[in-house]
């Protein structure tokens, strides 16, 4: 038959006998043994990526204070938080720039602060009500006498991206760092055939409520992310080949460790949060195996030049991720140098420690609740109401 | 034997002096050219090691003094606070001698003290901040 099922990788893994193998492994195992023999021996590939991801926040619920205060707005170490919802909840967003140390602190250093632990200054205002008279509180909060303290991301874990290069003959500070005059460089950010989606393609076995590893704790896809573009152009093995799926994913802070959540700073862009991933694919027949043998020479992204400021910016080429992590690629004849802007290493440790936590039986793979759409292209946003239009 | 790391800095009308011939020949000093920015009429920028005996280096430096080129010694360096790095590679963009480089095989980062320049263009490039200079 040659299937197996959620359930029956799940027995083995509890058992203790699930044979686990990161997607890099995976390559060189169904290379020696074949697809065959292979489907049958491995039960879980495990797939990561450790990149900057600015689309990252954490909702926080604080406790009541007495009086209570029905908080409206909310500062964190001086990084003004979301608190248009209910009295002691606030939402602290990665890229939020502090107001006061100007753009080398933000809402991403106080995620890294709080899961390491750190005390952090809270400070909110109120208009004050017959039932939260408070007006004004400023304490310290931890991730210890909070209450519920959840990342939810809406996009994380990029089913590939664009490469970044500069035509012009000005340096450029970018989200993909900086990008030299006269393609003085090219820099790309992925995870190449360790990334989560681009080892399921097609969305099979990661949906909506697939168990992942986020940041060191057990967390799980909420949702598809937002910019979710399933309908980009692919190649024959069906990686598609620029960004494409995205997710959003939820996980517990009181569980994470900032061994695979950082605060980054992008010279004159702003504020990002470096996330590690991590998601199990369970091997549930020969091609789903075949999806997780994909190599890097086979993924393929456009170089991309940043210094036309415009949605649609002209790509220059298509480029493979082995000649990426080459070291160098030839632009117009010339040999520019490449720079990977998240960390494989990082992705590898987590790919690692996953299988190892898979097999001691301690992280179960998990069925989707729903899958992924599939068709879902992004709207653009038109500038209306330019004139005497109002709607 | 000492070892420095300096900065030569050619007015446009003394680029043709074949500097590091006569440093070689007539103090011997050993010279590995780090990076050089020379055109014919044009300032240039010469950044190289000298190795010599102490006696040697001093009178190489008084004799590119002579020439009417002015030089720099480096003072600073680059420290790379390793413990805290997540080897992005986001620095490795913009080092523009290579001393910062990723390791092909496990993705590190490596750093070469040698080939530093301590430009300082990591220092602002690197996501984590975890490049800094002596003062």
């Amino acid at each position: 038959m040659g299937y197996k099922s959620f359930d029956e990788i799940n027995e083995k893994i509890r058992s203790g006998k699930a044979v686990v193998a990161t997607a890099d492994e995976i390559i060189d195992i169904v290379a020696e043994k074949g697809v065959k023999q292979a489907a049958k021996e491995i039960d879980v590939v495990t797939t990561a990526t450790f990149g900057p991801m600015c689309s990252s926040g954490v909702f926080i619920n604080f406790g009541h204070s007495d009086p209570p205060i029905r908080m409206a707005k909310v500062w964190l170490n001086d990084v003004p938080a979301y608190a248009g919802i209910a009295a002691v909840d606030a939402y602290i967003g990665a890229t939020e720039v502090s107001d006061k140390a100007e753009s080398m602190y933000g809402g991403a250093h106080v995620i890294e602060d709080l899961i390491a632990g750190k005390d952090i200054k809270l400070y909110a205002e109120s208009y004050g009500t017959h039932c939260y008279p408070r007006e004004e509180i400023s304490t310290y909060i931890n991730k210890s006498n909070i209450n519920q303290a959840y990342m939810f991301n809406p996009r994380n874990a990029y089913q590939n991206y664009s490469a970044a290069t500069n035509t012009s003959n000005k340096t450029l500070y970018t989200y993909l760092g900086t990008l030299l005059p006269n393609c003085g460089n090219v820099t790309y950010s992925t995870s190449g055939q360790l990334s989560p989606l681009i080892n399921d393609p097609y969305y099979r076995t990661i949906g909506i409520g697939t168990r992942v590893f986020l940041a060191g704790a057990q967390g799980y896809v909420a949702w598809e992310g937002t910019q979710h573009n399933p309908e980009q152009k692919r190649s024959e093995n069906g990686v598609p080949m620029g960004g494409a799926g995205t997710l959003a994913l939820i996980g517990d802070i009181k569980q994470m460790d900032t061994r695979f959540v950082r605060a980054a700073i992008f010279e004159k862009y702003g504020i990002s949060l470096f996330v590690g991933v991590g998601i199990p694919i369970p091997i549930l027949d020969e091609e789903m195996l075949l999806q997780t043998t994909v190599k890097d020479k086979d993924i393929f992204t456009n170089i991309y030049d940043y210094s036309v400021p415009l949605r649609s910016r002209p790509a220059i080429r298509s480029v493979s991720y082995e000649e990426l992590r080459s070291g160098v690629v030839e632009l117009n004849g010339k040999k520019v140098t490449t720079a990977p802007m998240s960390s494989l290493k990082k992705a590898r440790e987590i790919a690692q420690l996953l299988k190892q936590q898979i097999e001691r039986g301690e992280f179960l793979v998990s069925q989707p609740v729903a899958s992924l759409p599939m068709d879902n292209k992004p709207n653009s946003l038109d500038i209306r109401g330019a004139e005497n239009e109002k709607d | 034997m000492k070892k420095i790391k300096v900065s030569l800095y050619y007015p446009a009308t003394e680029v043709t002096k074949p500097i590091t011939y006569h440093l070689i020949k007539d103090f011997d000093l050993q010279i590995n050219i780090l990076n050089a920015d020379i055109s014919l009429n044009k300032v240039g920028k010469l950044v190289i090691d000298i190795i010599g005996t102490e006696w040697n280096i001093e009178a190489g430096l008084k004799y590119i003094q002579d020439q009417g080129i002015k030089y720099k010694l480096f003072t600073r360096s680059l420290i790379w606070q390793e413990n805290a790095c997540v080897h992005c590679g986001a620095c490795t963009a913009v080092c523009p001698s290579g001393a910062l480089a990723m390791d092909k095989q496990n993705w590190s980062l490596t750093f070469d003290k040698e080939k530093c320049m301590v430009c300082e263009l990591c220092v602002k490039a690197c996501p984590l901040k975890v490049m800094c200079v002596t003062i």
